[in-house]
């Protein structure tokens, strides 16, 4: 579809189609917002300031909230509740349990059969639609763009802002296509092609730019993986990163519970199918990679940036000519007690962490489910599965995956964000290594002195099995 | 929001790239329901030693010479990462009016406009001079204008700085923008009425 016949980018066509007040010199564009996902962590001030002026929630019905960030994933009691250790976390969740039930907001509460990290409920109960714009309090809603909703991480200010007039004071970012060319090749996956990207732009590379991620390579992807790609967009700078709706779309989304049924569901579909971005539609910059080429990746440093082939050697910082990038590898590498040059297979690790909104869905869960079924963990390493929801875990469970994970010796625990934030209890011993499925490696962010190695759930799989760093390719093949 | 018309300030750097959001404030920090006392967690774990309590004598802003600075020169990206707006809030608790870099994260930027932290973007060799006085003249005081969006060094150099406007309204009269989107709310319904509600999350 174009507007005035002009050939349209499907971020573009969103934007348009969402602007309450155009961008000018004096003021930034009005979005209308659709969907705004609340949690207990980045919501209080703006409850807060919302009391102080006197202000209600101006949509309640297009605001959703679930509580993520700092419940625990221990077990539940006898009484089939998660207790609650810390006393801080209690009284966050107490006071967002307030604030949902003052001003109307539905939520999802821990304990509930549908709680689970925002990012993942969002898509599971269909909220997530193709053409919405959706804002939450979180860097990662950038997720929900595979479904080609523009979808971006805002701050507690603006959350007050969305939740008093359901509008956004936004300039227009840049376009950027990311395009990726041909086939996966066996064991490697989503996480691996998003942690190839940041390794060539840099975590700064998207800043004020939205991603459209696009080729055969993505369009093959299932929507796990296309949230997957899109939910560490935010770690190549871009607050949102976007893939065109098409009928591996549509099939995610058909009968989920708030999703459009019977004659809406045509009407919304048919709108849907116009939302692609228009053939001659020019973005601002494009770049273009080969899946068939990546092999799975891994990360060396302290920011997701810092990414290589598994196979691959630490970088050099005396081999880096820029200075302030050279200090930022020195840094890194005595946070990780890493040396140039070393090579990272077969480096020993603590923890495994399988979990977080980047790679803690069904596919996820179920792909290290396979890979480490008849195995056994290393006596050496803990593992840890979480998984994104309550609803996933009730999914895995009847497949059996729990089973499959016990029995190697993981930890089968309660849905949240868990050790990929280290808010709740669950983190890392300083010192530690390990080798993670979420989204980011910067220093302390798994717990403090920890040490992160980010990659896909089969690699953290076939690193749990042999105690060290290890290419699942190659343990697939034995 | 205080009005922010003009800093005169003493600097210090830290020549870091890619300052994230989890280094400004650490997660654990984050189970707080209000922005009061945040200073203490700022940069928190490269502050203290491994205890959280004892001040690292190596860290830049535990050194006398830079007590008191209130404008931070950092590496380029500064503020990638998280939404935490409590980085902001952290950043002015311990005293900084504003941060110097060749770029900023887009959510780290409008959170510190938000809040009266002034993000100012110069370029490469402005930010290393900036580094190389703080580093060999601690106390070096700068001004800076922010109607005029500009930062005067030492040796009297302006440096001009982009600021939008809209932005740079709401810090020299110190209002927030919520009041101009509150003002809007025809406008709003009149979106609403054109468009029909994409999702309801009720029922």
């Amino acid at each position: 579809m174009t507007d005035n016949g002009r050939p349209r980018t499907l971020f573009e066509k969103v934007w348009d189609a969402h602007t309450v007040r155009e961008q000018s010199d004096a003021a930034p564009a009005v979005l209308y917002i659709d969907l705004h996902l609340v949690h207990e962590v980045t919501s209080p001030q703006a409850f807060s300031m919302l009391r102080e002026r006197g202000l209600m929630v101006r949509r309640p019905d297009q605001t959703i909230g679930t509580m993520d960030h700092s419940t625990p994933t221990t077990p539940r009691n006898e009484l089939g509740i998660i207790p609650i250790a810390d006393a801080m976390a209690a009284k966050q969740l107490d006071t967002f349990s307030r604030n949902c039930s003052d001003f109307g907001i539905p939520l999802y509460a821990l304990g509930d059969a549908h709680q689970g990290i925002v990012h993942v409920i969002g898509p599971e109960k269909g909220l997530t639609q193709p053409g919405m714009t959706i804002v939450c309090g979180d860097s990662h809603t950038s997720t929900h763009g595979a479904f080609g909703a523009l979808a971006f991480g805002i701050g507690t200010s603006e959350v007050g802002h969305v939740l008093a007039t359901q509008t956004l004071l936004q300039n227009k970012p840049r376009t950027m296509a990311i395009n990726v060319e041909g086939r996966l090749g066996e064991g490697v996956t989503a996480k691996d092609i998003i942690l190839a990207i940041i390794a060539r732009i840099g975590i700064g590379g998207g800043t004020g730019k939205v991603f459209e991620y696009r080729g055969e390579a993505i369009r093959s992807l299932s929507m796990e993986g296309r949230m997957t790609v899109c939910n560490m967009s935010i770690e190549g700078g871009a607050r949102a990163g976007m893939v065109a709706p098409d009928d591996t779309t549509f099939a995610y989304m058909h009968g989920r519970p708030h999703a459009p049924s019977g004659a809406d569901w045509d009407a919304a579909l048919a709108h849907w199918r116009t939302l692609p971005t228009d053939a001659g539609a020019a973005f601002d910059q494009e770049l273009t990679l080969r899946a068939d080429e990546l092999i799975p990746m891994i990360t060396y440093g302290t920011n997701p940036g810092m990414g290589m082939p598994i196979d691959g050697a630490v970088p050099a910082p005396a081999a880096e000519p820029d200075f302030n990038k050279k200090t930022a590898l020195d840094k890194a590498l005595a946070y990780m007690d890493l040396s140039p040059g070393q090579q990272l297979l077969g480096k020993a690790i603590d923890v495994v962490f399988i979990g977080s909104c980047t790679n803690s869905r069904i596919t996820d869960l179920r792909q290290a489910a396979r890979f480490i079924a008849g195995r056994k963990v290393a006596d050496s390493v803990r593992m840890m599965v979480v998984p994104g929801s309550q609803q996933v875990k009730l999914q895995a469970e009847s497949e059996g995956l729990d089973e499959i994970f016990r029995a190697a010796g993981a930890e089968w625990r309660e849905a949240g964000c868990s050790m990929c934030i280290a808010m709740n209890g669950d983190q890392l011993q300083p010192g530690q290594y390990a080798v993670s499925t979420s989204n980011r490696n910067f220093e302390g962010r798994q717990g403090k002195g920890g040490r992160t190695f980010l990659a896909s759930p089969l690699t953290a799989a076939a690193s749990a099995v042999a105690g060290v760093i290890a290419d699942p390719r190659v343990m697939q093949a034995n | 929001m205080e009005k922010l018309r003009r800093i005169e300030g003493s600097i210090v750097g830290i020549p870091v790239n890619d300052i994230d959001t989890d280094q400004i404030i650490p997660a654990r920090f984050l189970k707080v329901t209000d922005k009061a006392g945040l200073g203490k967690a700022a940069f928190c774990d490269w502050r203290y030693l491994e205890d959280g309590e004892t001040p690292n004598p190596d860290f830049i802003l535990n050194q006398p010479a830079y007590a008191g600075a209130s404008v931070l020169v950092a590496g380029n990206n500064f503020g990638c990462g998280s939404s935490r707006e409590h980085a902001p809030w952290a950043l002015l608790g311990a005293g900084f009016k504003a941060v110097i870099s060749t770029e900023f994260a887009d959510i780290f930027r409008n959170n510190a406009l938000k809040n009266g932290l002034l993000p100012i973007v110069v370029d490469r060799d402005t930010q290393q001079q900036l580094f190389s006085l703080a580093d060999e003249d601690p106390g070096t005081t700068v001004h800076v204008d922010v109607e005029a969006q500009a930062l005067t060094l030492p040796d009297g150099r302006r440096v001009d700085f982009p600021l939008d406007g809209f932005s740079k309204y709401c810090l020299l009269h110190g209002v927030d923008q919520l009041g101009y989107l509150l003002a809007l709310e025809d406008e709003a319904q009149a979106y609403e009425a054109s468009n029909p509600q994409r999702v309801t999350t009720t029922g």
